[in-house]
Formats: structure tokens, sequence, C-alpha cells
């Protein structure tokens, strides 16, 4: 019996997500006593390297020419294949699109499993806590099936970092393939700053931005900082910004040292996505935003004077500092 | 005789759209309404459900707008389906007054069903009503689990398009191009029908429903259907054992102006200068 943890690539290269779920699948190792190896699709030679090197058994490397984009159906045969090769008792990935997609399906496929999403702490062998109802409450939950399938939050665990051992490297070729869907496109988002998920600092704007024109007002100040843009639900829904910038229940959970919520009512949606964030500032003109119950440092001021100043006076300290 | 016949059903093709009628069957779960804080009861047995306002889980609402284009555009019929105690079937009516053809209440009785055991329970209504396409919610906003779509579509071995931001179908050629909603942008797939469609919050803006829709979903067919009467085995594989509250996060200082905010920021050390 053994843990696979299964690692997302894009184009070959690794999402540094899928680290989380390797230093899930090292504390779940050490209370069960059973080895993990990870699973790839069609990874570049510097995703391999990588991968190699955290510590795992075997890296198992899926190749099939239906494999070089994402489909959860292929991909479920994929992992279901590999998962009987190494007799896998724990199946995790990290709750990205990829893993939240990925994941159940193979509930259905692997005989006696079943799945506990977005897992923030292993218990032990087969209880687990998660997040519900937009954070506001925890369950702790036992899964009795003999296979088990997490998913896991993120921002819950550390990246997992390099280790001396090295994994041995078992290619294979994947043959089955699933006929009724068809891969068309990505469309990428583009940007210069840091991916949401990853940032140590992020900027959000919410609908008191009231115009996608000024967003550049936060984009200014995330430029000096170094920063992610993050927006809420509003935003998003308006279409100010890609859907990929939402921060909240049903977007991305974000947890940097810094989180500026700008022109953000703080509803429990967004909350959600954010609270586990270090430092929570809040700039907001309405004292009683529900934001401010749970933001570090509040301002109460016009974010259209505010945020330009803080800008500004960032910037100027960033040049005395030699940053 | 026979050639009259062809061309009139030639003209047809031409000069009006091909009626091609589709089922769509919408799964539906009773939630809390979004805009709602949950509190557990004070023993912590479990959320204390009583004065809180429910409504149509979000995603499941949006599912329900989608068939209801989807059948404006094809025509054809929506079939709602929820899984749950016989006070869901408020938002069935919900379902129904907003344009749904029928309802299926699967009664638990009150019972502790997993998402397995859920999506087991479609799978066997899914193959009585045997529709061109399921569309639900990507996922329920009490548990936020985001299983129960792709568990089904893994059980009927069909495609699945998760997390739908736009959905163009072409009923004749049996085909659905999906533009899903991914980290790090949009991806375009094409599925074959039948397949299981879960949507984002971008998809529609759903409708409220009208009186007429009102009274009209009065009349409208509700079947109700005991869980224990589909075969099923009811025996949960993931059990909660303990509900808590997260520690809360208290409201911090109130700065008065930015060189406050700069101060505390530089006390915090979070600045990367």
């Amino acid at each position: 019996m053994s843990i696979l943890v299964v690692a997302e690539t894009r184009n070959g290269e690794l999402k540094k997500a899928s680290l989380s779920a390797v230093t899930c699948a090292r504390i779940l190792a050490e209370k069960t006593g059973l080895n993990y190896n990870i699973l790839t699709f069609e990874p570049s030679e510097k995703t391999k390297e990588e991968l190699s090197q955290l510590g795992a058994e075997k890296l198992f490397v899926a190749k099939g020419e239906h494999l070089k984009n994402y489909t959860a159906e292929n991909y479920a045969i994929a992992v279901s294949e590999i998962a009987k090769k190494v007799d896998a008792k724990y199946i995790l990935a990290t709750a990205t699109t990829f893993g939240k997609d990925l994941l159940p399906r193979l509930v259905a496929k692997i005989p006696n499993s079943a799945m506990v999403s977005e897992v923030i702490e292993v218990i032990d062998g087969e209880t687990f806590k998660r997040l519900m109802y937009a954070g506001d409450i925890i369950a702790t939950l036992k899964i009795k099936s003999e296979k088990k399938i997490l998913s896991v939050r993120g921002t819950a665990f550390d990246k997992a970092g390099k280790v001396d051992k090295k994994s041995e490297i078992v290619e294979e070729e994947i043959k089955e393939s699933y006929p009724r869907k068809r891969f068309i496109e990505l469309e990428e988002t583009k940007s210069e700053r840091p991916e949401l998920t990853e940032a140590s600092i992020v900027v959000s704007v919410g609908r008191g931005i009231k115009d996608p024109e000024n967003i550049k007002i936060a984009e200014e100040l995330a430029d000096v900082l170094g920063a992610a843009i993050g927006a809420s639900r509003a935003v998003v829904d308006a279409g100010w910004l890609p859907n990929d910038f939402q921060v909240g229940q049903t977007g991305k959970t974000v947890a940097p040292q810094l989180y500026i919520a700008i022109g953000i009512s703080g509803a429990i949606q967004h909350v959600a996505g954010m609270k586990d964030s270090k430092v929570i500032v809040a700039i907001n003109k309405d004292p009683e935003a529900p934001i401010f119950q749970i933001a570090d440092i509040g301002l109460v001021a016009d974010l259209f004077q505010a945020v330009p100043e803080l800008t500004q006076k960032l910037k100027k300290l960033k040049q005395e500092s030699g940053g | 005789m026979n050639f009259c016949s062809k061309k009139k059903h030639k003209q047809n093709v031409k000069y009006k759209e091909v009626i091609v009628e589709m089922k769509i069957l919408v799964p539906v779960k009773r939630t809390q309404d979004p805009y709602v804080k949950v509190r557990l009861k004070p023993d912590g047995s479990g959320i204390d459900t009583s004065n809180i306002k429910h409504a149509i889980n979000t995603f499941d609402e949006i599912a329900v707008e989608e068939a209801l284009r989807k059948k404006e555009e094809f025509g054809g019929e929506v079939v709602v389906v929820s899984v749950g105690t016989q006070e869901w079937a408020e938002q069935i009516r919900v379902a129904l007054a907003m344009g749904a053809d029928r309802g299926i209440l699967v009664d638990t009785g009150g019972k502790y069903v997993d998402h397995l055991i859920v999506a087991k329970v479609l799978a066997k209504i899914i193959e009585e009503e045997k529709p061109d396409l399921v569309i639900m919610g990507k996922q329920a906003i009490d548990d936020d689990a985001n299983q129960v779509g792709q568990i089904l579509a893994g059980l009927l071995d069909w495609p699945q398009a998760t997390f739908a931001y736009k959905v163009e179908v072409n009923p004749q050629e049996k085909k659905a191009k999906v533009i899903r909603e991914v980290d790090g942008g949009l991806e375009t797939v094409e599925v074959e029908l039948p397949a299981i469609i879960t949507t984002d919050l971008r998809l529609n803006q759903p409708r409220y429903a009208s009186l007429p829709g009102i009274m009209k979903a009065r009349q409208k067919p509700l079947k109700t259907i005991k869980i224990e009467e589909l075969g099923i085995d009811l025996t949960p594989s993931v059990t909660i054992e303990k509900l808590e509250n997260p520690p809360q996060r208290k409201a911090g200082v109130k700065v008065k102006d930015v060189d406050e905010l700069i101060e505390k920021l530089k006390e915090a050390k979070v600045l990367p200068f």
C-alpha cells in the first residue's frame, strides 16, 4: 500500500501549487508509515528533475499524445492505472481547478473509494479537517472506505522543498483514452504580476472601485509592492477583471503575508477566501463595512485619495531604502 | 406522396430551425441563503437551521436558468431533481416557477447522505429519465465540496465539463462546446452528449419567478420517491465526526490616515522594503 500524489503540469511545467499536496502526503506518510509516490503527466525535463527530488519513492511519468492537454476523463484513466500499480490507499492533489475537476471522477472509477475535499489538517489516517459554509464551520470527517481520495487546500500546507533522496523515475505509456471529450484551447490570462495564490502580498479590489478604469489605482500600488491583484466577486461578475482574479468561497483561497482590501465590503463569501492572510488591511469609506471586523489595520477613507497617497509614500520609502 | 413529404421535410430544414427537443435534467440542492451566516447549535451537534432562510443553492439556480435557456432555444423539457427531505419541495417549486416542467424529490427522510450516495441516486434517476444533458451547480454553498457532478459523470462514464462560463449546445450533432473557468484563464472543451455540465458564477444571471410562473408551478407534477426504493447502499463512506466554529479573527486597529497606516505596516514587518 502507498500514497499517490498527482502533480499538475501545464505545457510540461510544474504548477507549484502541487507542492502543497506533497507536504500533506509527507504528513500522511508519517502518520501511516506508508511511502509516497508522485505521478505527473508529460513533464518537461526540468519538471521531472524537480519532482524527483521531493522524497517520493517513485516518480511516475504518464505519457501519451492524449495526455498533453488535460482532460479529467483521460487523466482519471491514467491515475486509476497507476494507483492500481502502486496499490494506492490514498490519492492526493492540491485543490486547484485541476484537482477539483479530476479527483471526484476517480471516486467513481476506483472501487471502494471516497473523497474529502480541501483538507486543511490531517488528524490520522482516516480523519481529516476541512471548512464548510464559506469557512464559518470546521468539520472533522472520517473516510470509511478502503481507498481515500483527498484534495488539499493549498494555503493550509507549505510547499514541499527538496530532500536528498532521489526518486526512481518510471515512465508509463498510457494507451487507453476517452473518446467523447476533446480539449480545444486554453486562453491564458496574461499578467506580469505574481500569481494570486503564490504572492506574498495581494492587493484586492471591490465594488468601491466603481469603474474598471479605476483598477489602475490598485495596480499602481501592487506594482510598488510587487503584489498580485485580486478581486471580489462583484468586480469579476461585472467583467472588470477576469474570473481568475476572484478571491472567495467559490474563487481562489489566498493566505499572503499582507492582504490589502480596497473598496471591498467584506461579504461572507469573500472573507472565506482571504481570512487566513497574516495581516489584513482594509481601506473603505464606509466605517460600518464588515471588512473592518476582520481587518488588522483599517483605514476609513475615500480610496480615490488614500490609495494613490499610499502608493506615492510607499514608492518614496522604497527608493529611500534602496529597494 | 413519398417525394412530397421529403420535399416538405427539406423545406422545414431550410426555412425553419429543425426542432430537436432536448431533455435536460437539473439536480438542485436546498441550502442556506447565501447572505446568511450560519451558526452551530449550542451543543455542537449540527448546524442551527432554525430561523435560517433557505434558497436554491446559488450554482444550482444558475443551472436551472441555463437549462431553461437551452429549452427556449431548442424546445424540450427541464426536469428538476432533489435528494433531500420533504421541505426541499419548496425549492423544487421555485425552479418550477422559474419555468422547469416537472420535479422529482428523492426523499431521504432526513437520513444523512454523503456525496457518493447522492451521485448514485442521481445516476439511478438518470437511467430512468435518460436526459440528453445534465446541468448542475459546481458546488453547494453549504458543504462547499465540489464533488457530485464529477462523481456522477464518472459513474455514468459520461464526459464532464465543469465550472462552465459559456455553454453552446448543438443538439443535431449531439455535442456541446463549453468554456470553463480554470486557474490561469478560460479553457474550451467539446463534449459529446449526453454529458454533465457544472456551472460557475458567470454563466448567466438567473431570472426571478414571475407571478404567473408561481401560479403555474402549483399545477406542475412533482413526484416523490423514497430513497430506500432505489436499491442503493445507503451506508455513508464519509461521516461527520465533529463540527466546530473556527477561531474568530479579531478586529484590529483603525488608523486615522495613510501615514499611520504605513507606520503600522512597518511595525508588522510585512513591507518588502
